[in-house]
């Protein structure tokens, strides 16, 4: 063999392919971005504004045919209050299971960026995804059986002799219920656990982009450790607190399952999305009913922009 | 005036010791650092200069042995409450601020009135010539800008005593000349006492008043850079310090009668030829030059000598020089014994 077999070999067809690619590299972005924009800018997008334009068509109350002309009926029966009243529960749910996510997930994210050794961030790294791994429905039906009035919190409060503790939770007005799994409390419970992973996971990758010596220079400069908190780590980790809560609003937004199999009996919006669509037939109802938590992404990422969340990136 | 010996040292270690695991990162460590002093901490990586400085800052505790600042023991003091600021080796500058508020953070800290501390940052930006710099953000700026403001951030606060971690390691060798020009002089115009943490022996010699020339957790010599140079105490210092060449044993032996392991620089050897005549006094040994390095201003001739051993010697290339011996050629080396550095108190 020698060198020149190299340069005057003719390349096989997959050299060819390679190099006319290497000396073209916007025909490589082309062909590399064109697929996943194509499914993300027709059919996402797409769908999206059917959905929009679905919302200005109207159903006829006696027939229950929709007509498929332009108008503001349907959206005049969005603002009605019963359909207010399921917008404000599916939100501040949302909004109190975001909160509670992140003042969780924030002291487990910092401990596993800053303390833990390899081994042990490897062990609770797997513990944050392990739940992942099994179905959502089989984890949501496990809580009901552990938030049940004959479940194992009930049995864990009677056996502590705190069983007066758990009925004067329960007994609490609006959140409470006859058990833990009939009440908001319950649905906030299993809202919380199944999205955690999806905050703990975007802030500890914020914070492993403080390196420590940020932390020890603010010290340096003579802040005490709540101050360096305030003003060096939350700025920094802010972006992936805001990328978290994201997830579980939205997520928790959107869900119609876990409020169905746990809760009370007032429905979410997911839930009452399905039901227009269903059996109600309602399809322009049930596509500005979806727009309303679009809206409210909108407006919860604008005012976190204004807050600066997005400052550090 | 107070007497000579009530006067507190900026930094004191009496028998420091600090463990990482079973790693002495400093071991039994005792120094003491004059107020107002330029004073350098060197040594390769992991011979505990770092851990050393840490201590000072705050970041660490000791182990064993006390530590004062100013005559204050600062046992169990944490890094906030300590009259001592530093200049990383990342300089750790805080994205999400600007310069300016980045030069500030102290002073804000501290509850310094806005109007105050805006004025304060604007002047110290000016004196490490960033004054039109105040509301970039630290990516918009270069490393030596950068530099500057991590210096700036740190001096604003007044501290008495300035650490200073590699704080030119990552500039290019032109502008990292200029910063310790520069450096030096800002620290002779505040006054304040700098101890500045650097592996590159160069830079030591060239900015320091005085330098603690670290090995495996343990000074190996404390000393002005001249001393350090010319009269180093140990093999150590001998080799990590400039070029050295290190004579012992029999080539000691045959070189000067006794076997007292001795260096000498390469710059005292003369190189001659061989018939060349030498006076009495001077030390003279032949042998052939084995391989020759071009350094710009000078060159290094690396000789093997008749009978064994290797001495390394420097020739300027001056305009009156003339042409160096070729690789291979047979020459003579001179030397005056006066130049000749015993080592002492080093068995290994």
């Amino acid at each position: 063999m020698t060198s020149d077999t190299l340069a005057t070999a003719t390349p096989g067809v997959f050299h060819r392919i390679a190099n006319a690619l290497y000396l073209r590299p916007r025909l490589l972005l082309f062909l590399l971005l064109t697929p996943p924009l194509l499914w993300l800018g027709v059919i996402y997008l797409g769908s999206l504004f059917a959905l929009l334009a679905q919302s200005f068509f109207y159903i006829d109350e006696f027939s229950g045919v929709v007509h498929r002309e332009f108008s503001f009926i349907t959206w005049g029966q969005l603002f009605t209050l019963a359909n207010f009243d399921i917008i404000l529960r599916t939100t501040s749910m949302a909004a109190v299971v975001t909160i509670a996510a992140a003042l969780l997930a924030f002291p487990l994210a910092y401990y596993m960026v800053g303390y833990a050794s390899t081994r042990v961030k490897a062990l609770l790294y797997l513990g944050v995804m392990l739940p992942l791994w099994s179905s959502y429905l089989v984890r949501v039906y496990s809580w009901k059986l552990i938030l049940a009035k004959e479940g194992i919190v009930t049995w864990l409060a009677d056996s502590l002799g705190l069983l007066w503790l758990l009925e004067g939770i329960l007994s609490i007005p609006v959140i409470g219920g006859s058990s833990l799994s009939t009440s908001d409390i319950g649905t906030f419970l299993v809202f919380l656990y199944v999205w955690l992973p999806f905050m703990v996971l975007p802030i500890v990758a914020a914070l492993e982009r403080v390196p420590p010596s940020y932390i020890e220079a603010s010290a340096d400069l003579g802040a005490y450790p709540r101050e360096t908190f305030r003003r060096v780590i939350l700025p920094l980790a802010l972006p992936g607190v805001v990328a978290g809560s994201i997830f579980t609003f939205s997520l928790t937004l959107g869900d119609y399952i876990i409020p169905g199999i746990i809760g009370t009996s007032h429905p979410f919006i997911g839930q009452a999305v399905y039901a227009h669509q269903g059996t109600a037939g309602n399809i322009p109802m049930a596509a500005a009913l979806t727009i309303v938590p679009i809206a409210i992404m909108a407006v919860y990422l604008s005012i976190a922009k204004r807050l600066g969340a997005f400052d550090a990136l | 005036m107070p007497m000579a010996d009530t006067i507190v040292s900026a930094v004191r270690f009496s028998g420091v010791s600090r463990y990482f695991g079973d790693v002495r990162a400093i071991d039994q460590l005792s120094l003491e650092i004059a107020d107002g002093e330029f004073f350098s901490l060197l040594g390769p990586s992991g011979s505990g200069k770092t851990t050393c400085l840490r201590l000072i800052a705050g970041f660490e505790q000791p182990d064993v042995g006390d530590i004062q600042i100013h005559g204050r023991a600062v046992a169990g003091v944490p890094p906030y409450e300590r009259d001592v600021n530093t200049v990383f080796q990342d300089y750790a500058l805080f994205p999400h601020m600007t310069v300016g508020e980045n030069v500030e953070y102290g002073l804000m800290i501290r509850k310094v009135p806005p109007e105050e501390r805006h004025r304060r940052a604007g002047e110290m930006l000016e004196l490490v010539k960033l004054s039109g710099m105040f509301d970039r953000k630290p990516s918009q700026l270069s490393g030596g800008q950068r530099q500057r403001v991590a210096l700036a951030r740190a001096l604003v606060n007044q501290p008495r005593v300035l650490l200073l971690d590699e704080p030119l390691g990552a500039l290019d060798l032109k502008l990292r000349e200029q910063m310790q020009v520069e450096l030096k002089a800002l620290q002779r115009q505040v006054g304040i006492t700098f101890i500045y943490v650097t592996h590159d022996q160069g830079e030591a010699l060239a900015m320091s008043d005085r330098l603690a020339v670290f090995n495996h957790g343990r000074i190996e010599q404390i000393d002005a850079p001249g001393h350090i140079y010319e009269r180093p105490a140990t093999r150590f210092v001998a080799g990590f310090v400039g070029v050295s060449n290190v004579c012992e044993g029999e080539l000691a032996r045959r070189l000067t009668g006794t076997t007292e392991p001795f260096t000498i620089r390469p710059e005292k050897i003369r190189l001659a030829d061989p018939i060349a005549f030498s006076p009495d006094s001077w030390r003279s040994v032949t042998g052939v030059v084995e391989s020759i390095v071009y350094l710009g201003a000078a060159t290094r001739y690396n000789v093997v000598l008749e009978g064994g051993g290797r001495l390394s010697t420097l020739r300027q290339n001056a305009d009156d020089a003339g042409k160096g011996p070729q690789q291979g050629e047979r020459i003579r080396l001179t030397w005056q014994p006066k130049h000749e550095h015993r080592l002492q108190g080093d068995a290994s």
